[in-house]
């Protein structure tokens, strides 16, 4: 699979998806999207990165090993979560602060960081999977970091 | 248009348990593919159908535009997706190890765990 | 932000949760943070065992105080994100959740130690601990939520994190077996997750409690005997009852020998749970309608059970039958749907729980110093181990439901109740059942233990073992202490699953508690 014009276009494409799945990520707040679709989508591109060049290459380029990254989706997705113990509201009940940041008013909330959870939780997992899939048959070497 | 929609189900249906009682491993993992998306169009019908209405609050609104589409059964399918999407990832990587190690597709042949002539226990001492 | 020009009391709970409502919540969410925790720690595999222990110790300690919370207070509910409820996703402990969510905290702390001397360096890094956390919070989530839909999704997180323990060592029989095991139970919580959509196409609602409510009004329109039968089938695959039992031989000898105490211990429970709350809880009208078929369904679940673990060689597998066995007890109570019979269903699980996990630490340790699973290898373990013995006849003992131990006061309870409906024949079932047990446990004491080793051994592949560690002893004598415990002081035991039972039976406290107001939407 790796031509030379899947090796041309892997690095922007990768690139752009990447992009994409955050903007899709940061949309799914108020309108269609979110962290699964973006985290699909993320994890699509890593896909891509990896038929090109190849899976030590896409390991290498994410630094953290994908359960590594899943996991920490999940932590952060679990705080958010519990985050609404010290506000006397009931789990996962939806917290928002209002930071004005240079005359913006930015909403943020516990809400999003779940999102962003999930997002972190979906690229990791299914990372994991695709590479394991593109693996070549017989390098069962992908324990050894 | 839930009629309609009933016969597509069965078909779904009869589709996916034909594939599932065959004993390619493949098959039957297309099988339960199909199961699930069976399922899903299932839960869709069950939350009534409507037309053209999307559960979205518009803008400047505080509830949903009368006629809206029944939220809960659309969440629901999502999180069966989700769901059967990464049961559906790692059953095709069991598989695919499972044909690499067992050399064979065929669950008759699949017989290391419980092997054809295994012996009784000894009958006293 | 502009005000909100909308009454929001008629969509939320304004009013903040009293503190130890939380107790129904925390044994979910950490787990499931523990499990993120060491998954992000994956290389540092020497912490995992001190964190996992640690963890699963508070497990055992949250359950502790949410089981007493509920017993003194009546059911306690959380609704997530302060939505009414039927809304908002509801968890719900009512005593039979609360008593076998801290009985699966138990089995899972002792096999967390147990694990410490079992799974080695690189069945952590494949990640054993973050398994064991996962599948717990599945666990206890299925045990406490009051959402249906929600127990669907329980079951998905404790089956997939099953899955990678399973095939955690990638042996070929492990794959032929997570293979199985995988397919069919996937199709079992698929049949769930069908039954889910037609039960909300009925009711229009997924809590619990809500449904509990509107089952009553409803019996005349719907066919929810249709959809009953649906859900005991789905929940008799997860139980492995018969005959739809067969992937439990097929895969539970297959992996690590604490994996299966775990999955012995909890998996099929997790079934019966189900079962007990749907069919008692939600629709006991239907349940009576379908007790003739539950019933015939549980005697032969008995015998096959039996009859299994009579023809086995390899111990391992001989324990998986008598699991199956078990579980045709539970589901006779079920069938029988008196409440002294839900209560001896509900002592049987529970007795169950942890005289199962302890079976299998068993017949890994036996494997382990005699160097072969086989029966027909194995000899002299008394010689050498005679502690380890002692405590290994008296899970036996246990097992075939012999007094003074657990296992005689679910069989007679269950006894009782059968021969009070004049169901003489279930009653034989279990009796003989229970005698077949005895016989192959006993077959098993006198070849693998009391015998004097075979000369020349047949097959000993591995070498065999020396003695016995403390990592063995401690869960294992804590384990049959429980056991022997049980056995002797019944009472406090016996009045709480007869106090769980009459809380399904008339499930006023527990729609109460999630509805505190008593109104309707």
């Amino acid at each position: 699979m790796n031509t030379l014009i899947l090796r041309t276009v892997a690095p922007s494409l990768t690139a752009l998806m990447l992009l994409f799945s955050v903007f899709v990520l940061l949309r799914g707040h108020n309108e269609p999207g979110g962290g699964f679709i973006g985290g699909l989508i993320a994890a699509s591109a890593l896909a891509i990165y990896g038929i090109a060049f190849g899976v030590p290459s896409v390991r290498r380029a994410i630094r953290f090993h994908p359960m590594a990254i899943a996991g920490f989706g999940l932590l952060l997705a679990t705080l958010s979560g519990a985050l609404s113990i010290v506000f006397g509201v009931p789990f996962m009940t939806g917290l928002w602060v209002y930071p004005v940041i240079f005359d913006v008013e930015l909403p943020l909330s516990t809400v999003m960081s779940f999102d962003i959870g999930v997002y972190l939780v979906v690229v990791g997992a299914i990372t994991s999977i695709a590479l394991a899939l593109e693996q070549e048959p017989g390098s069962d070497v992908e324990e050894k970091d | 248009m839930e009629a309609l929609f009933s016969i597509l189900i069965g078909l779904f249906f009869a589709g996916a348990i034909y594939l599932i009682l065959s004993k390619s491993t493949v098959r039957i993992l297309l099988g339960v593919a199909l199961l699930g998306n069976a399922v899903n169009l299932l839960l869709f019908t069950a939350g009534r159908l409507t037309r053209e209405v999307p559960p979205i609050i518009p803008v400047g609104m505080d509830v949903l535009s009368p006629g809206a589409a029944n939220p809960l059964p659309q969440a629901l399918i999502l999180t069966a997706i989700v769901i059967s999407f990464s049961f559906f990832a790692f059953l095709l990587v069991l598989t695919y190890r499972a044909y690499q190690e067992l050399g064979t597709d065929d669950t008759d042949e699949m017989r290391l765990a419980e092997p054809r002539n295994e012996q009784l226990p000894p009958m006293g001492y | 932000m502009a005000t909100p020009a909308v009454d929001l009391s008629a969509a939320l709970i304004l009013a903040a949760p009293a503190p130890a409502d939380w107790l129904v919540v925390l044994p979910v969410a950490l787990m499931i943070g523990l499990g993120a925790v060491l998954m992000m720690v994956r290389k540092s595999v020497r912490l995992h065992g001190g964190i996992a222990i640690a963890g699963l110790t508070l497990l055992v300690l949250l359950d502790a105080a949410l089981l007493w919370r509920v017993s003194v207070h009546g059911p306690v509910t959380m609704v997530m994100g302060r939505w009414l409820p039927p809304f908002g996703i509801a968890f719900t402990a009512d005593l039979f959740g609360a008593v076998m969510a801290l009985a699966a905290a138990i089995i899972a702390l002792a096999a967390g130690i147990f694990a410490l001397a079992d799974i080695d360096a690189s069945g952590r890094r494949y990640g054993f601990y973050p398994f064991l956390m996962l599948l717990m919070a599945g666990v206890s989530g299925a045990f406490l939520t009051g959402d249906i839909f929600n127990l669907y999704v329980w079951f998905e997180v404790l089956l997939i994190s099953s899955f990678g323990l399973l095939i955690l060592g990638s042996q070929p029989e492990q794959i032929d077996g997570a293979l199985k095991y995988a397919v069919l139970n996937l199709i079992g919580t698929t049949l769930f997750l069908i039954a889910v959509g037609y039960l909300y196409a009925i009711f229009g609602t997924l809590n619990m409690a809500d449904i509990a409510r509107k089952a009553a009004g409803l019996r005349e329109a719907a066919p929810l005997t249709t959809l009953t039968a649906l859900f005991i089938l789905a929940f008799a695959i997860k139980a492995a009852a018969f005959p739809v039992n067969f992937w439990l031989p097929a895969s539970y000898h297959t992996p690590r020998v604490v994996v299966s105490a775990l999955f012995g211990g909890l998996l099929t429970k997790v079934g019966i749970y189900s079962l007990i709350r749907v069919t008692v809880m939600l629709f006991p009208v239907e349940r009576e309608a379908l007790s003739l078929i539950v019933a015939i369904s549980a005697a032969l679940t008995m015998l096959v059970g039996a009859l299994g673990a009579l023809a086995q060689n390899d111990i391992r597998r001989l324990v998986g039958y008598v699991v199956i066995a078990g579980i045709g007890n539970m589901m006779a109570g079920v069938a029988i749907g008196t409440p002294a019979a839900v209560s001896g269903a509900i002592l049987y699980a529970l007795h169950s729980v942890v005289t199962m996990t302890a079976l299998y630490l068993v017949a890994g340790e036996a494997g382990r110093l005699g160097g072969t699973w086989a029966l027909s290898g194995l000899g002299g373990l008394y010689r050498k181990a005679p502690w380890f013995s002692g405590a290994s006849f008296l899970l036996f003992l246990a097992a075939s439901g012999l007094p003074p131990l657990s296992g005689l006061w679910p069989k007679v309870a269950l006894l009782k109740a059968s021969l009070d409906i004049g169901a003489w024949w279930l009653a034989a079932a279990i009796l003989l059942s229970a005698f077949l047990i005895t016989l192959a446990l006993a077959r098993v004491f006198l070849l693998a233990f009391w015998r004097p080793r075979p000369d020349p051994v047949p097959e000993a592949a591995a070498p065999a073992g020396t003695s016995v560690d403390w990592r063995v002893a401690l869960p294992l004598g804590c384990l049959t202490a429980l056991v022997v415990l049980f056995g002797l002081l019944p009472e406090p035991l016996l009045d709480l699953a007869q106090r769980a039972a009459e809380g399904l039976g008339e499930p006023a406290a527990y729609i109460q508690s999630v509805f505190p107001g008593g109104t309707a939407r």
